[in-house]
């Protein structure tokens, strides 16, 4: 068997967009809103409302109004979620705390990423190094599980949700995920209240083309599945360390 | 103000001193009552069997019988969401409409229309025992009626209201849920009057009949205690 | 359910069967309590989170009208965003494939493993996969599919589907899992979640690494920016789009957001109503495969858009709106119906009140519809539904539709006589007195539907007078 050829792609996708067309020529009952919000129509369907995408934010869990405030409510989520938060002042003290986590955990093989500060701090650990992004090389997924633990820096923290956006662009998508330690450095100032500051980050950041992959890390891999028992460590990281510096 | 009462088929033909009783707290509080005998039932069960053809009938002949009422006030809050809330949708379209929709402003749940309407909350009643309060699902998230009961029964003397660990919870009644799936509605029944008894309280106060049936009913073939009261008779009981 | 004529039996079952079932499961599943307990006991700890994080929103009343409005529009909208979607999903190096329902779903992805000449496929937790009963398909064709996420794991194992489309494995004991894990994966036996979890995730490592596709669903598709979302919370899809080199995901086309933006609503809502958490642990935007530069992933990215009977529901203005849910599972977790009955008596991929909402839409309404009767209409659902889905009063309107194009002659001969004596207060009143006097031998020869009450139930005795009597009396 193979795959199926384009013209019958393209004629079953006319088919559903044309059950989708027939279906929607009856217009929908207004939508079941209890309090009054602002809306406004798109230009290709005047008759719907839209609310602006801003309307929401007061709405949704605070982020805080200042950095200082960010700040305090990222590292109390972080502390509900069970990830471990670290702040330190410069580069030095996070390469000092982190070889200190490397010796007292006896990390064989840490993984990181080409960034220069990542770099400065992962060259002091005492153990191997490997770096995910070498120039002109795929990351090896089997040597990269064999890491104790994997360094990332991120996209930015989001203190509403204790949430730290990667993106592909910080050492492809296993590194992040494979290594049962997750460590991510930070600058205090990477810290936006919300999760819609974030998105507009990554879009400022990479404008034109997004990364593969963002992802929104929420603590340590966890389930529920068993008696809804919380278990942290479940595919991914065990352990989320979050090193903040400045 | 002159009330209309509205007799749901339960109270019409199994707990008459509940409707009695609505009657008796309206007078007190100086307001005189009637009963259009025209009425009849509202036509939930066919509505919520899905025959609306024949709910439509006996609602828009209920829309004239209660034409020109002042206030209409019925002691379930199942019913009057049925004329409250069901109504204007079943009758959308049909001669009946605006009358539905003027109907619809003018009925209230007994508890409600206390409250909210009169601005009444303690009616001068004793009721030395411990209660706990069953909310009717309609009276709950047809009608959002959550606190209104609680403060008529907070301004009763001598009455002690207790929780459940299961409050908003249904009873299980369903109409003829009851009898199409009666061993997921008894499983129900189970749950909640299980959760009401555990609060050892003397009596299950309620604001919907049908819902009474169902409790007591599965509590009396059980053995437990304790029955259900309709609110209406505690509001008129013993004077202060 | 492996071969394909019993899935097509199993789909689409003759009017009555289905019902049938239900009753007859029904009643075996009230009988043991102790399961009943348990799953309720599982699901006291959900209420707890869930009020703790509804409580974090600064107005959770209004931000349900954003999400609710943010899927609306979107749903309403479909003929707009589906193409907007897949042209940007494409720039971004991804192939979409279009399906009409669950068997050429089935063949599109069987067509694209035998075409990437795969062997081992990891699949990440998907109930539009369920929905197409992908799983015995590739089976059937020779491929080894390992299910990844914890409770999709154990269920696999268990040879049954999901219990409940978030928690799957809810109602299995600790006890019973390591039995199976000891029975499939020769471990000791252990009481400790957290050692049965570590069991699991040592087995399935080497699977991520040796798997040649990954296959997911997804959450939301952005119209905007031409990504898929996924939320999880156990990495599980996450690795199954790392380490593989094919990824194949599978969605229903009412998936679409409009814009990148209405994800900062709806992921908090959709962690918050469903496990009743702050954000669910990965929420992960993919916009096409490993690009140029990037130093993994998988080279090809495929995304079956699946109609599989959306389209009715869509064509349905009325009910249109169920095309809203975001599957956070929310109203399963409150419905009494579904605490009392189980997951499995539904016989649906999408239990509980959202799918007795659609699977009528889904699956024929004759077959179906008794879900939509299997309901005391409380109305926990529509309260607990983050995007506003009116859920049980579609299953009223499904019981009108049903009425109206399928009645039951005796139901509807025992309706009209109802109306018709309801029109005439004198026979009414007449039938109230005859319902007060034989109540007592009724009690005795117990005729159904008085059976079925009396079976379970105590009736009062009959007073003497009816209210209306009562009230002539009185008014004297």
């Amino acid at each position: 068997m193979n795959s199926r050829p384009q013209e019958a792609n393209e004629a079953a996708g006319q088919a559903i967009l044309a059950r989708v067309r027939e279906a929607l020529r009856l217009p929908a009952p207004p939508p079941h809103i209890r309090s009054q919000t602002p809306t406004a129509g798109p230009a290709a369907h005047p008759g719907l409302a839209i609310l602006p995408a801003e309307a929401s934010r007061p709405w949704l869990p605070d982020g805080g109004d200042s950095p200082a405030e960010s700040l305090g409510i990222f590292t109390e989520n972080l502390a509900t979620l069970r990830a471990e938060c670290v702040r330190v002042a410069d580069m030095n003290a996070a390469a000092a705390w982190l070889a200190g986590q490397a010796r007292q955990r006896g990390w064989q093989r840490v993984a990181f990423h080409d960034d220069p500060l990542i770099a400065s701090v992962v060259e002091v650990l005492p153990c191997d190094r490997y770096r995910v992004d070498s120039p002109g090389e795929s990351c090896d997924k089997t040597m990269l599980e064999a890491c104790d633990a994997g360094v990332s820096g991120c996209e930015c923290l989001i203190a509403q949700t204790g949430s730290i956006l990667v993106s592909s662009n910080q050492g492809g998508r296993g590194l992040s995920i494979l290594p049962h330690v997750h460590v991510v450095l930070a600058r205090v100032d990477q810290i936006v209240p919300m999760l819609s500051d974030a998105l507009a980050v990554v879009r400022q950041q990479h404008q034109g083309r997004l990364p593969s992959m963002l992802s929104f890390i929420t603590g340590p891999s966890r389930t529920g599945d068993i008696e809804r028992i919380l278990v942290l460590g479940a595919h991914g990281p065990k352990e989320l360390l979050v090193i903040l510096v400045g | 103000m002159h009330v209309s009462l509205f007799i749901p088929c339960f109270v019409d033909q199994l707990t008459p001193q509940v409707g009695l009783a609505v009657a008796t707290v309206l007078e007190r509080l100086g307001h005189t009552v009637e009963f259009r005998s025209a009425q009849t039932c509202c036509g939930q069960p066919s509505f919520n069997a899905g025959y609306w053809d024949e709910a439509r009938g006996v609602a828009s002949r209920a829309v004239e019988v209660f034409a020109g009422a002042e206030a209409v006030v019925g002691p379930s809050g199942s019913c009057v969401a049925m004329m409250k809330v069901f109504y204007p949708q079943l009758l959308a379209g049909t001669p009946h409409e605006t009358a539905a929709l003027d109907l619809a402003a003018r009925t209230f749940e007994f508890g409600e229309f206390l409250v909210n309407q009169l601005g009444v909350t303690d009616v001068g009643a004793r009721f030395p025992h411990r209660v706990s309060y069953h909310d009717g699902c309609h009276g709950l998230r047809e009608l959002r009626i959550r606190d209104e009961p609680r403060k008529l029964l907070a301004a009763v003397r001598d009455l002690e209201l207790v929780e459940c660990d299961e409050p908003e919870s249904c009873c299980g009644f369903g109409g003829l849920f009851s009898v199409k799936f009666p061993m997921v509605s008894t499983a129900m029944a189970e749950v909640k009057a299980g959760s009401l008894a555990r609060t050892d309280c003397d009596y299950i106060v309620s604001s919907d009949p049908s819902c009474q049936l169902q409790l007591d009913g599965w509590l009396s073939k059980n053995g437990k205690r304790p029955r259900t009261i309709h609110l209406a008779e505690v509001l008129a009981g013993e004077v202060a | 359910m492996s071969s394909p004529a019993t899935t097509a039996a199993a789909e689409h079952p003759r009017p009555g069967v289905a019902k049938k079932q239900f009753l007859h499961d029904a009643a075996e599943h009230v009988r043991d309590t102790g399961h009943r307990d348990f799953v309720r006991r599982a699901l006291g700890g959900y209420y707890l989170s869930r009020d703790t994080q509804k409580a974090r929103f600064r107005d959770w009343e209004q931000a349900r009208d954003a999400a609710s409005l943010a899927k609306w529009s979107a749903v309403n909208r479909l003929d707009e965003l589906l193409p907007e979607f897949v042209a940007n999903f494409e720039s971004g190096g991804g192939r979409v494939h279009w399906a009409r329902d669950a068997a050429e779903a089935r063949a599109i992805i069987l067509g694209l493993l035998a075409e990437a000449d795969a062997k081992a496929v990891i699949k990440s937790k998907c109930m539009t996969s369920e929905e197409i009963h992908l799983n015995a398909a590739l089976e059937e064709a020779g491929y080894g599919v390992v299910e990844s996420d914890l409770g999709e794991f154990i269920q696999q194992l268990r040879g049954e589907p999901p219990y409940h489309f978030v928690f799957p494995c809810m109602h299995v004991r600790r006890d019973e899992i390591s039995d199976l894990f000891g029975k499939h994966l020769g471990t000791e036996p252990t009481d400790s979640p957290e050692e049965l979890t570590m069991i699991a995730r040592r087995h399935l490592r080497r699977l991520y690494v040796e798997a040649d596709v990954g296959i997911t669903g997804a959450n939301f598709l952005v119209a905007e920016t031409g990504q898929i979302s996924i939320t999880e919370n156990e990495g599980n899809a996450r690795l199954t789009v790392a380490l593989p080199r094919i990824h194949i995901a599978i969605a229903g086309i009412e998936k679409l957001v409009a814009r990148l933006d209405d994800l900062a609503v709806l992921l908090p809502m959709l962690a918050a109503a469903g496990s009743g958490q702050p954000m669910t642990c990965y929420n992960t935007l993919y916009g096409g495969p490993r690009q140029a530069g990037e130093c993994d992933g998988p080279e090809a990215m495929h995304l079956v858009l699946l109609d599989n009977g959306r389209t009715a529901l869509l064509a349905d203005a009325e009910q249109r709106d169920a095309l809203q849910c975001i599957r956070c599972g929310a109203c399963l977790n409150v419905c009494p119906i579904f605490k009392n009955v189980g997951g499995f008596t539904y016989g649906t991929t999408y239990q509980g009140p959202i799918g007795s909402v659609i699977t009528p839409h889904l699956r024929g309404l004759a077959e179906w519809n008794h879900l939509s009767g299997a309901s005391s209409l409380c109305g926990a659902c529509t309260d607990a539904c983050p995007v506003r889905i009116d859920i049980h009063h579609h299953l009223l309107h499904n019981r009108r539709n049903a009425a109206r194009t399928a009645p039951s002659r005796l139901e509807r001969l025992g309706q009209r006589a109802f109306a018709f004596v309801a029109r005439r207060p004198w026979l009414f009143a007449a039938g109230g007195w005859l319902f007060r006097k034989t109540l007592p031998l009724a009690k005795t020869l117990r005729p159904p539907p008085l059976s079925a009450w009396l079976a379970t139930r105590d009736l009062p005795a009959a007073p003497r007078q009816s209210f209306r009597s009562a009230w002539r009396r009185r008014s004297r």
